[in-house]
């Protein structure tokens, strides 16, 4: 019964259901973008970043660097080990620190600490960078990350959390920044 | 024998198969075409099955969290029984599969067969490589140790240059904030659900491409390809000279496949699994992350690339040779498809293939990344402390106590990532060494601060000695005739 120039019952229906099968596709796709999106809504609010302990702060002799592990304050009981993180700290007298992420500002390799040479070297492209954590040599075209810091007691805390990214908390400039 | 048969009669009453199966299989082909450059596609779906199939029995005991997946990694290694060998089938089962299709792309590629009709057939190639490679990436993910851990890294390095959504993008990929749980769950569920779903509704629509459009006949030169006549030509070509798929060519499918297989099982015996290497743990620092075989060409282009390219380089550039290859058949979709007409087509690949081996040759080497430890564990050799003053050889101490073995290279051992210095005393005056050294520049920190001038007046004379026999140091001139005319030099040594 389709004539032509008119509106047919079967066709206003057929209509009515694809439009009511878009509204539930809508109505459905909300909660599941959201899901899907959890991370980066996670990241927003509350956020990752909380202060942590590294320690005494005897085990950070002042003139020295240090390698320092901290437990990711977010974390789920089947990451196993990937949640243990390390750090350089480096204690520039009794008072100050920098603690650096162990990312190399290139590609994210982990880089070590010589101190004979005092500088950290990238394993991966040769990044290298002086004692403060300013860029030496190498692809990176910034210093380490650094996390902030403060001395709390007996003890040194970092604001940590997540991977440093040229736009995250753990990036403050080189040399820079003292306490939060 | 009988019963079978009224089986599958039973059966194709109801489900109506047999005769579309059948004209599947015996739809004529070109004569030519039943060569044996025509038998890497079925080769690839061939390895596709073998991977499903290992895939399959790997997941029955692989455990995809980060706490376990390493440890179920080596209960399958060792106490499952062949364990190894499954898993070893399946990694080596995806080097031939990444190898395969790249062949299968340069066959069609040089054979003309992305031209008309047969452009979707290449676009859906193009994503089956694609996802080919992401399969690669998210299996070396899901072997989920130390490099798979710092490779991710790599990866949401990259991805977190991207302006604006960089940050939010290593969230959603890393399911986090740090690589952990969260993120070989994401790379499991597109290793064994997404990209495999996806792969075979393209490999269908692919084949299916294939038998509707027929198989690519033999190109000869001088047989163009237009869009007005090529349908009435092929056609033509298979009334005339077409001989059934099966099984006039489909034997030569077989043996390949066959020995595909064969080649594949062998390389499991012989080499055994792949990985895993060191535990996923962030804190071991002692690691020199190194990517699997078919991504060491990209490894060395990030590395050769100076660093204002490399971030426009590593966003832009996938997406611009992608843009290329899906650009490739609307570009030239007429035309000669013999590549014996074709000599940029044939350029290119031979270009290609120069710059796959040279680039994954350096990647082998690196030669770019230090040495971490040649200064504790490379000797300098004897020859060049041999009738040396007292000063020299302590200089030859600060030269390994201060690492500067880890970057550069005496004798042939040592890093690279700075020049050899056996010949360094004819390339630099003393005057030039000891302003490199302080300051240095040129790709190399400056020692100025760590070196005090006892150490860096030692260190200097030791390189002074660097010169091949019989050719002589590089002096200043000035110095030079200062000294000839035994006048005061115009600015004192600075030692």
């Amino acid at each position: 019964m389709n004539l032509p120039g008119r509106i047919s019952r079967r066709g206003v229906f057929l209509k009515l259901a694809i439009f009511f099968n878009a509204v539930v596709g809508i109505i459905l796709a909300v909660p599941i973008v959201r899901y899907i999106l959890s991370p980066m809504i996670r990241e927003r609010k509350p956020g990752y970043a909380s202060w942590i302990s590294l320690g005494s702060l005897n085990d950070f002799p002042a003139g020295q660097t240090r390698l320092a592990t901290y437990r990711n304050p977010v974390v789920n009981p089947w990451d196993g080990e990937t949640a243990d993180v390390a750090c350089w700290v480096r204690r520039i007298d009794t008072e100050n620190f920098q603690v650096f992420a162990i990312n190399c500002a290139h590609l994210w390799c982990p880089v070590r600490w010589f101190p004979q040479s005092s500088l950290f070297m990238c394993p991966c492209h040769g990044g290298v960078y002086y004692a403060d954590g300013s860029r030496a040599a190498g692809p990176p075209e910034r210093g380490l990350y650094q996390y902030n810091y403060k001395v709390e007691g007996d003890s040194l805390w970092i604001k940590a959390g997540e991977v440093p990214t040229p736009t995250r908390a753990a990036n403050a400039k080189p040399g820079g920044s003292r306490c939060a | 024998m009988r019963l079978i048969g009224s089986i599958a009669d039973w059966f194709d009453r109801r489900a109506q198969l047999g005769k579309p199966i059948r004209e599947m299989v015996e739809h004529p082909v070109p004569r030519e075409t039943a060569s044996w450059f025509y038998v890497f596609g079925s080769a690839a779906l061939t390895v596709f099955l073998l991977q499903v199939v290992t895939g399959i029995l790997l997941a029955t005991v692989y455990v995809p969290t980060a706490g376990q997946a390493w440890d179920s990694l080596q209960v399958l290694n060792r106490e499952v029984t062949l364990g190894w060998f499954i898993r070893a089938l399946h990694g080596w089962g995806s080097n031939f599969m990444v190898a395969i299709v790249f062949i299968h792309m340069v066959q069609v590629f040089l054979f003309g067969a992305f031209k008309f009709p047969r452009e979707l057939t290449w676009l859906a190639g193009v994503f089956l490589l694609l996802m080919t490679l992401g399969m690669a990436f998210s299996g070396q993910v899901l072997r989920f140790d130390q490099d798979a851990y710092w490779g991710l890294g790599i990866g949401a390095a990259v991805s977190s240059r991207i302006p604006l959504v960089g940050p939010w993008l290593v969230s959603s990929l890393l399911g986090g904030p740090i690589i952990a749980g969260a993120t070989l769950s994401r790379f499991f569920v597109l290793h064994v659900f997404a990209i495999p779903g996806i792969l075979i509704a393209v490999v269908g629509l692919h084949v299916l491409l294939v038998l509707k459009l027929g198989i690519n006949e033999w190109p000869r030169p001088g047989r163009t390809v237009s869009r007005e006549t090529y349908l009435r030509e092929y056609h033509e070509l298979t009334r005339t000279e077409g001989e059934p798929f099966v099984p006039y060519a489909v034997w030569k499918d077989a043996f390949f496949s066959g020995f595909i297989l064969l080649s594949i099982a062998a390389c499991a015996l012989y080499f055994g699994p792949i990985g895993p290497g060191g535990q996923p743990n962030p804190t071991i620092i002692q690691t020199v992350p190194r990517p699997d075989f078919f991504f060491l060409w990209l490894y060395a282009v990030v590395s050769l690339l100076p660093s204002s390219l490399e971030t426009p380089a590593m966003l832009i550039g996938p997406a611009i040779a992608v843009f290329v290859l899906l650009a490739l058949p609307f570009v030239s979709g007429e035309g000669e498809k013999s590549w014996r007409r074709r000599p940029i087509a044939v350029l290119i690949v031979l270009l290609a293939l120069v710059a796959f081996g040279t680039l994954t040759d350096v990647g082998r080497d690196a030669p770019w990344s230090p040495v971490m430890d040649a200064w504790s564990g490379e000797p300098i050799p004897a020859k060049y402390l041999t009738k040396r003053t007292a000063l020299e050889r302590q200089g030859a101490l600060v030269f390994q106590a201060k690492q500067c073995h880890n970057c550069h290279a005496l004798d042939g051992k040592g890093g690279q990532r700075g020049p050899a210095l056996d010949a360094v005393a004819v390339r630099l005056t003393q005057d030039q060494l000891i302003r490199q050294v302080i300051q240095g520049g040129g790709n190399m920190p400056a020692y100025g601060k760590n070196l005090n001038p006892a150490e860096t007046t030692a260190l200097v004379g030791f390189l002074e000695t660097l010169h091949p026999a019989g050719q002589a140091p590089a002096q200043d001139a000035s110095r030079k005739l200062a000294q000839e005319t035994n006048a005061p030099p115009l600015s004192s040594p600075p030692r």
